[in-house]
């Protein structure tokens, strides 16, 4: 037999992409063992889940299904990372429009004491997906400013969406149209309180790092100090700081007309910023040992002042370990300004608290969902920032 | 003009350099050489103030380094060290203009010394002044790292070991274009260096030191006919002293008038070559060439062997 006729040309193997597999499975089993949504005849009560094809037009139920299948293919078969994102996107948008459309077709008219959940398996398609397309975007390598770009019109369609009416029947939507004043007050001091403790944090601790620096030998007694203020759980943290506090308010009047007193704002921020000190030394100092010793003796040499080689050579060539420690604070206070809200401090953490109160998962999650998405953008944000800072200072 | 007078640096207990006096001429190369923990970079680090003195003082064109604060006076005084100390976050041109910057030059006097010293340094100014250090190769990195040092015009140049990072064959290249450049702009250098070899190509006097003390202090043959100290004529090496010796004179200081046979030499070839040469091609005597490729005069292997015998 001549050999040349057993050579057949190679079969195009399809390669089964490993993530993209495991997602379509979890995404798979989500929507058939868990409910996707939940009804509730009042907001406390525990919900009953409800059949897709019982709450939407057939066809549409159909198309949905449809659609994810063909997203899961996807997923598993198709190695280009652009497709693979704008699948996941689309997937994304199915989700989105079914649980709009269920929460308005589950919702009597007129009745504003139903709620209409999302329930778990919805939450895991939603994670499941989420993971596709941030896996995407990791493989497409974007550039800082289009990652930026991609993230303020994710923000823009998302707020566009909820702006434009079309999920107001869903739960947490029900629950933002009850505390919508709230939301706004509370969203600013979540901010405010996260990013003044950072400010405060960064204005001590560069110069506690750079003393640091410059003097080893108190450097291990300061940064043990700090490592061991981390270790104090924040609730503890709280706890300790009430009692200075609470009677520094109760001498100094002073003390109280500017807003400190035991519980309140005052203990939050004094909680966070000493939690953010140990970040921000730790890479101010790495950030300056980086800095070559050959540099720093070249520009002393050449008649730099000391505050000239701090400022324009040291500081600047450490500026990206540094601010990937503001980074870390960042992203840290912004979940651990939820706790505040139990002293008082206010920010989002009040909804989530109040929720637990109220075994009210739906007001939780108008807590924990603004919180999760602030914390992820700032870490966009910043990570942009110390890209570009890598790049131009190498 | 640099007056070091009996200069002292001690850390506690230890003495690193101890009283040591040197007059260093002006427009000369002056290389300290000595093994390493012998002091050397010490004392050069305390012209420019960088180790504050513990004893004696430093004059430069008589006036007492100590008079000005220690930044002012580093700017009048170039500095290049090992590994050259370029600022990863400027360019080229930057980098250079650091002096001239910090002095408050006028900005298009800055861009013409900038583009003057890429020149002399053989980087194209169009193609390297706007590059980052880390794009350029290691020798390049260590000229502009000269460059740098030069562009305020200092009188005088500090170099520890400047060219203890390059690999053999750019590093004489390296010490002859310095040799030119100091030729060219008449600037005082001073040196430190553990490589004996550097020391001989480049020093018009050689200061060897050891544990804080200048053992001799002069021109790079009397270190070799004359060492005042056995630990000297250890560093020179007694193997090849003699070849050494004659490679620091050349064809055209020894040679005699008269036309000869046998090969050419250049007149700025050293004898050490020169002997070489004539090993290698068989014959007896060599024609040194003058500048305008002229004969100049000649050259027997008789008188070159006479340069090389103990004087």
């Amino acid at each position: 037999m001549n050999p040349d006729a057993m050579t057949v040309p190679a079969a195009r193997t399809v390669h089964l992409d490993r993530l993209g597999t495991l997602l379509s499975v979890v995404g798979v089993a989500a929507l058939w063992l868990l409910p996707f949504v939940v009804f509730k005849i009042n907001r406390i009560v525990s919900g009953h889940p409800r059949v897709l094809f019982d709450v939407l037009p057939l066809w549409s139920t159909l198309t949905f299904y449809l659609t994810l299948t063909l997203v899961a293919v996807i997923a598993v078969a198709v190695g280009n990372a652009r497709i693979r994102l704008i699948a996941a996107l689309l997937g994304i948008v199915a989700v989105a429009l079914v649980i709009g459309g269920a929460a308005d077709a589950l919702t009597p008219p007129g009745n504003r004491w139903v709620r209409i959940s999302p329930g778990a398996g919805f939450w895991v398609l939603l994670i499941a997906l989420g993971l596709v397309a941030t896996d995407a975007i990791a493989r497409l390598q974007p550039r800082p400013a289009i990652r930026v770009l991609a993230l303020l019109v994710t923000a823009a369609v998302v707020a566009a969406a909820l702006a434009s009416g079309y999920f107001d029947h869903l739960s947490i939507m029900r629950e933002y149209a009850v505390n919508a004043s709230r939301f706004a007050r509370e969203a600013r001091q979540h901010v405010l309180l996260a990013v003044g403790s950072l400010v405060a944090a960064v204005l001590f601790g560069l110069p506690l790092g750079v003393l640091c620096h410059r003097l080893p030998r108190i450097r291990a007694a300061i940064l043990e100090v700090l490592s061991l203020i981390q270790t104090i759980p924040s609730i503890a943290l709280f706890g300790i700081l009430m009692v200075p506090l609470g009677a520094l308010a109760a001498r100094e009047p002073w003390a109280g007309q500017l807003g400190i007193s035991g519980i309140g704002a005052a203990p939050a921020v004094i909680a966070l910023f000493l939690y953010s000190l140990l970040p921000v030394v730790v890479n101010t100092v790495a950030g300056l040992a980086r800095v070559s010793p050959a540099t720093v003796d070249a520009a002393r040499g050449m008649g730099l002042t000391n505050w000239q080689i701090l400022i324009d050579i040291e500081f600047i060539l450490a500026l990206p370990v540094i601010l990937t420690g503001i980074r870390i604070v960042l992203v840290q206070n912004i979940g651990l300004v939820t706790i505040a809200a139990l002293i008082g401090g206010g920010g989002f953490g009040t909804f989530v608290f109040q929720g637990l109160g109220q075994t009210a998962i739906d007001l939780v999650l108008l807590g924990a969902i603004p919180t999760v998405a602030l914390a992820f953008s700032s870490a966009v944000l910043l990570d942009a920032v110390v890209d570009v800072m890598n790049k131009t200072l190498r | 003009m640099i007056k070091i007078e009996s200069l002292s640096k001690r850390y506690g207990p230890v003495t690193v350099v101890d009283g040591v006096s040197l007059t260093i001429e002006r427009g000369t190369i002056t290389v300290i050489v000595g093994t390493s923990g012998s002091g050397k970079s010490t004392l050069l680090r305390m012209i420019n103030r960088l180790v504050e003195p513990s004893g004696g003082r430093v004059l430069i064109d008589n006036r007492d380094t100590a008079a000005e604060p220690a930044h002012l006076l580093r700017r009048r005084i170039g500095y290049a060290i090992q590994g050259h100390g370029l600022f990863p976050h400027r360019s080229v041109a930057e980098n250079i203009a650091t002096v001239p910057r910090l002095l408050g030059w006028k900005v298009a006097r800055i861009r013409a010394r900038v583009e003057e010293l890429l020149a002399v340094f053989q980087l194209d100014p169009a193609a390297f002044a706007g590059k980052y250090p880390h794009q350029l190769s290691g020798g390049q990195q260590q000229r502009v790292g000269v460059a740098r040092a030069l562009a305020a015009e200092p009188v005088v140049l500090l170099m520890d070991e400047p060219f203890g990072a390059l690999d053999p064959i750019i590093r004489t290249k390296a010490q002859d274009d310095l040799r030119g450049i100091q030729r060219r702009f008449g600037t005082t250098i001073v040196l430190v260096t553990h490589d004996m070899d550097e020391a001989f190509r480049l020093g018009d006097r050689v200061a060897v030191m050891s544990d804080g003390k200048v053992l001799q202090y002069d021109r790079p043959a009397m270190l070799l006919t004359r060492p005042a100290d056995p630990f000297v004529s250890r560093l020179t090496g007694t193997g090849d002293r003699a070849l050494k010796l004659l490679s620091l004179t050349t064809a055209a200081e020894a040679s005699e008038p008269g036309a000869a046979e046998g090969p050419s030499v250049a007149a700025s070839a050293s004898l050490r070559d020169v002997l070489s040469e004539l090993v290698w091609s068989g014959a007896a005597e060599a024609t040194v060439m003058g500048a305008d490729g002229k004969p100049a005069g000649r050259l027997t292997i008789a008188a070159i062997l006479a340069r090389g015998r103990q004087a």
